[in-house]
């Protein structure tokens, strides 16, 4: 049978974003796949060698909205990290509480958005309906609904006052129940399981060897949660567990984000009840020598920041490294051997953030001549950049 | 007032276009469709094809990458067309300002009738700019400028 190319993307109601795939198709089966990232790129490491961490920490929470408090806490930690600055133990649990909410809110829009992916328009409202309630809880706790700048270089910049916290004690036990429902719902719908049962299985021993990070890998059985590993703010002080599922197909994948948000309500419960008292931000030096590097469990898996500063206001370098970059070569393997059905069930089911994936995409490839071309930071500078 | 004119301002069809923004306004504009704001109950629904969309909502600073695609999506849609630019990025680059490889607005590339700013702005901001371009329309003409 012959092969044929089929191109999504970059618009296309599958993708939420501008990306393209193009999938080599026999009949109805994928044999191959070509990504094709950089549509988002936007320069922002580059732009980041010009701010210093103040306005930095606003450029590094628009890499990606959805997951902005993980990337401002990574942008934090690089930076507490390079000028050797303690962070007050209250201000840790505040952020661990911000960064659990954030994770709440990213899941549930993802398990809503397979919901449309596969045509369960009710299930995809139901789930954004009780996403309002943590978006609303946030917005009381951080100030706004998406992007907040809540996590700041040396703490973080609101107090939860106890009102609040007692709201949201009241509150997150009833979203907890309804999560609860829809676990069920997921796991015994069949307009659900029939689409993710065994589709897009890959083994834990492949995904490690193709370096996937987060709910993706933790779906093939892989326990690896950096909050559990190397624990950094106050994981260490809190219990919870990581979740993992054996079966390795979208079904697994999808589960273990259910089922994390069940953890993450009780973490930040935990989180409530032992808050400590004192200040929530110490003094950071303007201008910093050392090196740094951040390592977080965003919603999506690991998050790097690295960052090195000599003796400036500004960063001499930063390097971001996102977690649905590490994933792509993963679910290119994925998709082979499904249908073209499948694709955006499978492609969801790894929560892509091209957002996240294209900062740095150095490599210039013409699609429509197919030529490729490689281009040095020096001759980017040269042709480009404007200081 | 003919029945299409009197049919678009009933229902207004939306296409979203993601460009490379953080997806604030992406999650924003999905939030506007969702059971706690719901702006089907104007008759505006999401579509997938530009070819059956009277508004296209462009959120995210436009790439030079995404420039070509954004404008052959516009030159697909059908005539008459309105764009909103939602988000700081779309209506002039946001932080992104200065990056070589992103332009300062959406109107660089392709015209725009109405500007929602805020980062992100909220579902209530863009249903408000939806009403405004609707009241734009009755003005009449394409992007009904007097």
């Amino acid at each position: 049978m012959s092969t044929i190319s089929l191109i999504i993307g970059p618009q296309h109601p599958a993708l939420h974003e501008a990306e393209r795939f193009l999938f080599k198709v026999e009949g109805e089966t994928v044999i191959d796949v070509i990504p094709r990232i950089g549509y988002m790129h936007r320069g922002i490491e580059k732009l980041m060698e010009t701010k210093t961490f103040v306005e930095g920490l606003y450029l590094a929470e628009r890499i990606c909205g959805i997951c902005n408090v993980a990337h401002t806490l990574c942008f934090a930690e690089a930076v507490e990290q390079a000028a050797d600055v303690e962070v007050p133990p209250r201000a840790k649990y505040l952020r661990v509480i911000a960064h659990e909410f954030n994770r709440l809110h990213s899941h549930l829009l993802l398990l809503g958005v397979a919901a449309e992916l596969m045509g369960f328009e009710t299930l995809f409202m139901l789930f954004w309906r009780d996403r309002e309630l943590v978006m609303s809880l946030f917005e009381e706790l951080t100030g706004n609904r998406v992007i907040s700048a809540y996590v700041r270089v040396g703490g973080v910049t609101r107090d939860i006052s106890p009102t609040l916290a007692d709201k949201i004690k009241d509150k997150l036990p009833k979203l907890y129940k309804r999560i609860e429902r829809y676990k069920k719902v997921l796991s015994e719908d069949p307009t659900f399981t029939t689409r993710t049962i065994d589709v897009g299985y890959i083994s834990g021993s492949k995904l490690l060897a193709l370096g996937a990070v987060g709910p993706t890998i933790r779906g093939s059985g892989v326990k690896i949660d950096l909050r559990y590993t190397d624990p950094y703010e106050v994981y260490d002080e809190i219990p919870f567990n990581v979740i993992t599922y054996k079966e390795g197909d979208s079904w697994a994948r999808y589960m273990v984000r259910i089922d994390e948000c069940l953890e993450l309500i009780n973490i930040v419960l935990y989180a409530l009840d032992h808050l400590p008292q004192g200040p929530i931000c110490t003094k950071v030096p303007r201008t910093i020598e050392g090196e740094g590097e951040g390592r977080v469990e965003a919603p999506r898996g690991e998050l790097l920041h690295h960052t090195i500063w000599r003796g400036g206001v500004t960063p001499w370098r930063h390097r971001v490294r996102t977690p649905t970059y590490a994933n792509i070569p993963g679910v290119c393997e994925m998709f082979k051997g499904y249908h073209v059905a499948d694709i955006p069930i499978i492609l969801g089911s790894i929560d892509p953030c091209f957002a996240c994936t294209d900062r740095t995409t150095v490599m210039l490839l013409d699609v429509e001549s197919g030529t490729k071309k490689t281009m040095t930071i020096g001759e980017i500078k040269k042709k480009y950049w404007r200081r | 007032m003919g029945i299409v004119q009197w049919a678009r301002i009933k229902s207004p069809w939306i296409l979203h276009f993601p460009s490379p923004g953080c997806n604030g306004c992406d999650i924003e504009v999905l939030a506007a469709l969702t059971p706690r704001y719901d702006v089907e109950r104007f008759g505006i629904l999401l579509k997938p094809s530009p070819r059956h969309a009277d508004i296209l909502i462009v959120t995210g600073a436009v790439s030079k990458q995404v420039a070509k695609r954004l404008k052959r999506i516009y030159e697909q849609m059908p005539e008459p067309k309105f764009v909103i630019a939602v988000g700081t990025c779309a209506v002039n680059g946001n932080v992104f300002q200065g990056s070589p490889f992103v332009y300062e607005g959406v109107d660089r590339v392709i015209p725009v009738d109405v500007y929602i700013p805020g980062c992100p702005p909220r579902p209530e901001a863009i249903i408000h700019g939806i009403v405004t371009l609707i009241k734009k329309i009755k003005g009449g003409g394409n992007g009904g400028k007097k």
